[in-house]
Parts: C-alpha cells; structure tokens; sequence
C-alpha cells in the first residue's frame, strides 16, 4: 500500500555499483548469521544456520520449487483478478467524480479492515482445495492499492491539460485516452508493484488456513509443525524469492511502458 | 449579427462567478484579420477570463462571443483556434515531435502528413534535432517553443496566448518576443495575446487593451504605431517609450477604481 | 492514506469551499447511511438471487456460506459455550487483547522505523546497502514466521502477546522507515541552507528541519501502519496457539464454521471494525498534529 520511493525502483535494473553496498551487507549479514548461530549454538527452532537451510532446500529443490510454482500460481491469478478490477473502479470513479468523492472516504476505511482475517471464510466458500479460495484473499489485497493509486494518477492532472484537450474540441473520452490514462501509468505501476508482493502472501496466508499438500504455505506449517525447521526456512525463502521476482517482473514492465517517465532519467549525454 | 472581417467579435459580454464577484463587465472587442492585440491589467481582472471565453473553454454569463463569425463553440468544435498557456503543458509520455502531432491526431491527419508538418513546425520554432527528445529534457523557454509549434500546426485563424512567457526570465522572454513576431508574421495569423508586461504588450502587438479590475472592465485601448517589422532597436525609439508611458498612465488610472471610460461599440477603431 | 487524498491540483476547481461545515457533516453521516444500506442491500439482494435461481457460481449460495444479515447480527447476543458468557462480551474481551498487542507492536514498530529513517537519511552507503531488505523483509510471509517467533521468544521467557506485537512491529515499521525516509530527504535545498548559514549543527537541522518536514510523511506511513499493526497482530495469533485475542477466535469459530457461521462473521466484523478504530484513531491524531483544515484530509 506503500508507494515505493524511487531510490528503490531505480535499484531495481540499475548500475552494477548501485548494487555494491547492498551485496556487501548481503554477504556480511550471512557471515553474520551463521557465525553467531555456531558460536551461541543457537537452537534451530529460533533460526536454523544458513547452511542448514541452504542443504535443506537442495536436498528437496524438485519438490519446494514445484510448491512455490503452484503458490505463485494462486498468487498471479488474484493479482490479474485484484488488480483488473481494482483499474476498473478507479477508471469509474475518476469518470464520476462526485460518486469517486462520496465513496472514496469508504474506500480509505474499508482499506483498514484486516482482510486476511477472511480466509477462513473463502476457504469455506470455494473448498480449501480450490485455488480460487486462495486468489479471492490475494485478489482483495490487491485491489486496494491499484485501484488508490490508479485514481490518483487519473485525478492529478494538470488543470491545463485537459483544458488543452477541450480547446481541440476532445471530450471526456479524448481526455481519458490522452491524458488521464497515460498520466495514470506511473502510478498504477506504484500499486501494481505494491500488489505483486501483498499477492504472495495473501497466497500463503489464504494456504496457512488449509490448502492442498503442494501448496508452499501448507509445505512450511506442516514442516514447523514436525520441528523440520530448516526446510520450514526454506520454504519461506522461496516464498520471499518469488514474492521478490514477482515485483521486478512488474518492475521491468513498468520500465518497458512508462520509460518516459521523468523519474527513468535517461538523459540523452549531450 | 456577425461583423465581417472580424476574427472575433464580442459584445456585451459579462461574466459573473457563483461567489457572486463579476469578472468581467459589458466587454466589447472587434479583432480583425492579422491583428496582434494584448490584454493587460492588474491581476484578477479577468483578461485570461476573457482569452477562456473566446477559446470557449469558460462559459460567458450573457453577451456574445463570435469567432470566424461562428459561436465560440463552433469554433472550437472547428479547430479555429490553437491556445499557448503559461505552462507549456506538453506531456511527458509524448516526444518532441508526437508532441507538436497530437492535434494532428486528433484531426485525423494521415502519417505521412503529421509527419511533413511537424518537420515544418520544428523548424519554425528552430527547434529541428530535438523530435525524439521528452518535454522534461528541455529549458523552460524550448518547451513554450513547442507549445508554440504545437498551436500553429494546424493552421488556425487565430492563436490565443495566456501570458505564455510569463514564468520564463528576462532574456529568453525578449528573445521569444522576437521569434514569435517573425512567427506571427510568417504564419499570418491574428494573435491575442494575454500579458502583465508593459513593455511585452507594447513591442508585440497592434492593439493594446487595457483592462481595469474589479469588475474587469476595458479601461483604454492604445493603437501601437510601431513599424513593422519590430527587432531589438524598436525598444530604443522614443515613440515606444511614449506608448508604455500611455499603456502604464491609462492602467494606473484604470487601477485607481476611476469609472472606466463608456465606450461606443466599435470604439477601438478610432485609431 | 494520504495517497487517496484528493489531488491539489483538482481540488480548486471541482470542491466548492464554504459550503456550511454542519451541513457538510450531515450529509457525510447521509451517504454513511447511504453507502451501509446499499451494501446490505446489496449482500442480501445477491444472496436471495443465488439462492432463488439456483446458481452455484463462483460458490454454492446458502446460510453457511452466507448467513443472513441480521442472522450474523443476532448472533452477539448468543452465548458462545452454554451458559457461558454472550459472543459480544467475549469478542469484545479479544478485541482489547488484540488490540493491545497492536497497539504495543504499533508504538514499537514506529520508533524502529523512525530510527532506521535518521540512519539512513544520514548515510548513503547505509541506505544503499540496507535499503534493499528492508524492502525484500516485506516480502517474507510473516504469518509463517510467527509460530518460530513466538515459541523462540517464548523460550526466552518472553509472554505470547508481546512476542506477537513484535510481529506486528514487524509489519509497522517498514511503512514509517519508508516514508520517513522520503520525508527527511524532502527537505528543501535553500531551506538547507539556511540552516548551514546559521551554522546549524546536524541534529538541530535535523529536529527544526527535517523531522517538521517529515511529518505529513510520517502520518501518511502511520495511517498504512495502523492496519498494518491490526494485521499482524492477528496473524501472528493464529498460528501461536494464542487463545485470547481475535485471531484465536477466528481460528477456534472457523472449526464450528459449518455448524456456526455466524460466529465467525461477527468475529469479522469486531476485526474490521477494529482496523477502522485504529486507523481512525491515527487519523484524527494527523488532524490535531498537522492542524490541517478537515477539507485536506480524505
């Protein structure tokens, strides 16, 4: 729900030397890790060494990977589903502005209701084996900041603008495809970048509360539950790593279509 | 009642506000063919009011408004005007060139003629070489050149210009002043031109009109008698002086709150 | 949050300003009315058409899947066990647990990130080298975490909620570490320098300078944290074993589901009613602190 500032989105795709101090603590931070798990002999309920994790997840590669792939799976559908729908309300509401200024405030607060808290019920409703029980969580997840941040993006345009529109003799529907839609692209991105992560762990939340055996959250509680903690931290891991793909490939998309961005300062070396 | 030869044509036209404040005031201008005329008064006199009401962008409470002898909403339905604001208003997800093309577009123009015109218009504005470059790569004063390029390109009757070079600095806006004459002169088209600057008004236009405030009200109109072509060395005759003198003189009585002076209809043409 | 806020740039021509502030707040409280109905209405109408036309999709409509309105409603006053207390008093009891645990995991959470902001603000190198995880930290499935978090802690003679407001900590502080971060960067350059004019030493320019700039920064990432906290501290509960707060009764009523249901929807209804009080509460705190005029905040 969190635009993210542009010092991270420039991270992503940016020079090799951007990325030095961040491989540094990387490198650092698991030097770190396993040093003081060895020397306190920390128990490996509170945090398995890296190592551990790391043979953990080799030794099950085939079978965490297949989990992980069917999770994003749940993940991508209720992204597609929360995000489509979540553009469609916001191109409604920026069409009606009195109807978007009447609901917004319900909008705002309904955003504060813990969703997750629902997927008992969609479970309920679709069958803890269904995947769609899984996207309807993920799906409402993203519908929120998409549909927020898409609004913005139609309702911030310059006052001029779209007196320019009008002075061409454009309508409301040459105003939308002109100038509200293009100037929204940037900060749907903002929320679709936002949603991409939310969706991966509604997915995993949604499978916390019963899903098939393949599935990666269910993977991860039946392995902390049988005190398997290294190859509960692997599932995590992989949970994270594709919550982590899932945004850059929504990164680079947005690279590919809003390039001309100010905030992409590709200046031309003049 | 449409007047010939008369670009625009306004009469009896008043604009109030729900507040209740009235802008403009029983307005009468006849602008004709070729004629550059600038409004100028204190602010919140209505003048970008009135330059929004000939491009049909506000709506007038009562009177008329006629451009090409057409309603101002024909006219804008028509594309007879092509507007210039003091933001260049070019959109960042457009280069240069698609820029300068989008009212092209949007009158259906076919590819390769967009394509010839925005050439023409880029080299008018001496802008050639910077088609492909984003609006936010170029200085403040480039920009308003394609905003200039853009509102020419389809040939309109008439061009409306809200204090266009208002946000730019001193030398890039004398040095705009100049191109847009030759602009003017070469595109041969009528311009009204919106202004808080004497000295602008003065060395650009025909006509300048002088507005009072509260309500906005025609205080003066001066003839500008200046020969054409203007350059550098017309801001050194005496007669330019004497003109920013008479254009400062009838704003400050203007501004004093004296009755504007009643004017017949036409009164503008006494020069 | 503030993104929703209707955009400056718009907002002088389309809002007419002056209309009278009671009659603003009436027909606020109309379109409150408004809204609730139409979306009573509009559950009860779609209930009945499902159940009418037979339709089973996207899901096989009925009153397990969804009870009536004033079933779910009836349902508070119902006692939970037989002759035990009624659903309302022992939600109610789970709503302050809960809401301590956010709460205490909310404060905690902000500082964090209000912390991490300074850091960060202070240091390039640091920030582009913690930047990143504190983003990717985002992405780790707390609740998947939070079974580890609390028996880890718990073995350190920590007690469970305050392990889960750690978790929700967890989730607050990214939010406040995020935009305060901006917020301290936005400070003005002349303002800078002003400052560097006074011979201002780091800390005065950061406390008269950048922490007043910060501000609306910070409330926007507080309002995002408020529910962030609410969250957390459910999730964190559920899979804890931890009985006396929401999440537990969400657990323990969605074992009764089928017999049930409505006992699980008002628990619902108490959850979101409490990530709305929270939010409302930091809401209103944005409004005294910020002093701004009520038509500026969404």
């Amino acid at each position: 729900m969190e635009p993210v500032p542009p010092g991270v989105v420039r991270a992503i795709g940016g020079r090799f030397v951007d990325w030095l101090p961040a491989l540094a603590v990387f490198a650092l931070g698991l030097a770190l890790w396993q040093g003081l798990t060895t020397a306190f002999n920390v128990q490996t309920f509170l945090l398995p060494k890296p190592t551990d994790i790391a043979t953990a997840f080799w030794n099950d590669r085939g079978t965490l990977w297949d989990y992980g792939l069917y999770t994003l799976k749940e993940a991508a559908g209720g992204f597609a589903m929360g995000c489509s729908a979540g553009i469609l309300v916001a191109l409604l509401l920026a069409r009606f502005r009195g109807l978007g200024l009447a609901l917004l405030p319900f909008a705002i607060a309904a955003n504060a209701i813990p969703i997750i808290a629902f997927a008992p019920i969609t479970n309920n409703w679709f069958g803890l084996l269904n995947p769609v029980s899984k996207m309807v969580i993920a799906a409402v997840l993203c519908f929120f900041p998409t549909m927020i941040n898409t609004l913005r993006g139609l309702t911030s345009v310059h006052p001029s603008s779209i007196e320019l529109m009008r002075s061409y003799g454009g309508g409301e529907l040459a105003v939308f495809r002109r100038v509200r839609i293009p100037n929204a692209l940037p900060f749907m991105f903002t929320g679709l970048k936002v949603s991409a992560v939310l969706s991966m762990i509604g997915a995993i939340v949604g499978e916390y509360f019963g899903g098939p055996t393949n599935a990666l959250g269910v993977s991860i509680l039946n392995d902390s539950q049988l005190f398997d903690f290294p190859r509960a931290w692997a599932g995590i891991m992989l949970a994270s790593a594709f919550g982590i793909a899932f945004y850059a490939a929504v990164s680079v998309a947005e690279r590919l279509t809003t390039s001309w961005h100010p905030s992409a300062r590709t200046f031309r070396s003049e | 009642m449409s007047v010939p030869g008369r670009v625009v044509s306004i009469s009896g036209l008043t604009k109030s506000f729900k507040t209740g404040v009235t802008a403009l005031q029983e307005i009468d201008l006849d602008i004709r063919p070729g004629e550059f005329v600038s409004l100028i008064g204190p602010s919140g006199c209505g003048k970008s009011t009135l330059l929004r009401i000939v491009g049909d962008l506000v709506q007038p409470t009562s009177g008329t408004v006629l451009v090409n002898g057409k309603t101002a909403h024909r006219a804008r339905l028509d594309h007879d005007y092509g507007i210039v604001f003091q933001d260049s208003v070019l959109y960042d997800w457009r280069t240069v060139s698609r820029n300068v093309s989008l009212p092209l577009e949007m009158l259906g123009w076919s590819r390769a003629r967009r394509k010839e015109r925005v050439r023409e218009m880029l080299e008018l504005v001496e802008l050639t070489g910077f088609e492909s470059n984003r609006p936010w790569q170029l200085s403040g004063g480039m920009q308003q050149r394609v905003s200039i390029a853009r509102a020419l390109s389809f040939d309109p009757a008439l061009l409306l210009m809200d204090e266009p070079f208002g946000a730019l600095d001193e030398m890039t806006r004398e040095r705009l002043n100049m191109e847009l004459l030759r602009i003017w002169e070469k595109a041969a088209s009528t311009i009204v031109f919106v202004t808080h600057s004497i000295p602008e008004a003065v060395f650009l236009s025909t006509r300048v009109v002088v507005m009072s405030a509260r309500p906005g009200r025609i205080a003066d109109v001066v003839a500008v008698d200046l020969p054409q072509p203007r350059g550098a060395e017309t801001r050194e005759q005496p007669r330019f002086f004497e003109l920013v003198t008479a254009v400062r003189e009838a704003l400050a009585a203007g501004g004093r709150g004296q009755p504007a002076p009643t004017l017949p209809a036409g009164t503008e043409e006494r020069y | 949050m503030a993104m929703a806020s209707v955009p400056a740039l718009e907002r002088h021509r389309g809002i007419r300003v002056g209309a009278s502030r009671a009659g603003g707040a009436l027909r606020r409280v109309g379109t409150f009315v408004a809204v609730l109905a139409a979306l009573c209405g509009l559950w009860e109408g779609y209930k009945w058409l499902w159940e009418w036309a037979g339709w089973t999709w996207p899901f096989t409509v009925d009153d397990v899947t969804m009870p009536h309105l004033h079933d779910i409603l009836a349902a508070f006053a119902e006692p939970t066990t037989t002759g035990g207390p009624v659903l309302i008093d022992s939600l109610l009891h789970a709503a302050w647990f809960t809401a301590k645990e956010a709460l205490a995991g909310f404060v905690l959470g902000a500082l964090i990130g209000f912390g991490l902001a300074v850091v960060l603000a202070h240091s390039r190198l640091l920030e582009r080298g913690l930047l990143p995880y504190i983003v990717a930290s985002q992405t780790v499935p707390i609740l998947a975490i939070a079974p580890m978090v609390v028996v880890g802690l718990g073995s350190k003679g920590l007690e469970g909620w305050k392990a889960v407001a750690i978790l929700a900590a967890y989730l607050t502080f990214f939010p406040v570490a995020i935009n305060a971060l901006r917020g301290l960067h936005s400070v003005d350059a002349r303002a800078l320098e002003l400052m560097n004019s006074y011979a201002a030493s780091r800390w005065k320019v950061l406390w008269r300078l950048r922490v007043p700039a910060s501000l609306p920064f910070i409330f926007t990432a507080l309002k995002i944290s408020a529910t962030a906290s609410v969250i957390g501290a459910i999730i964190g509960e559920t899979p804890a074993s931890i009985q006396d707060g929401l999440g537990g009764a969400i657990v323990n009523f969605n074992q009764y589901y089928s017999l049930q249901p409505t006992f699980l929807w008002a628990t619902n209804i108490v959850a979101a009613g409490l990530g709305i009080s929270i939010f409302a509460l930091v809401a209103l705190t944005e409004r005294v602190v910020l002093r701004r005029a009520p038509e500026n905040v969404a």
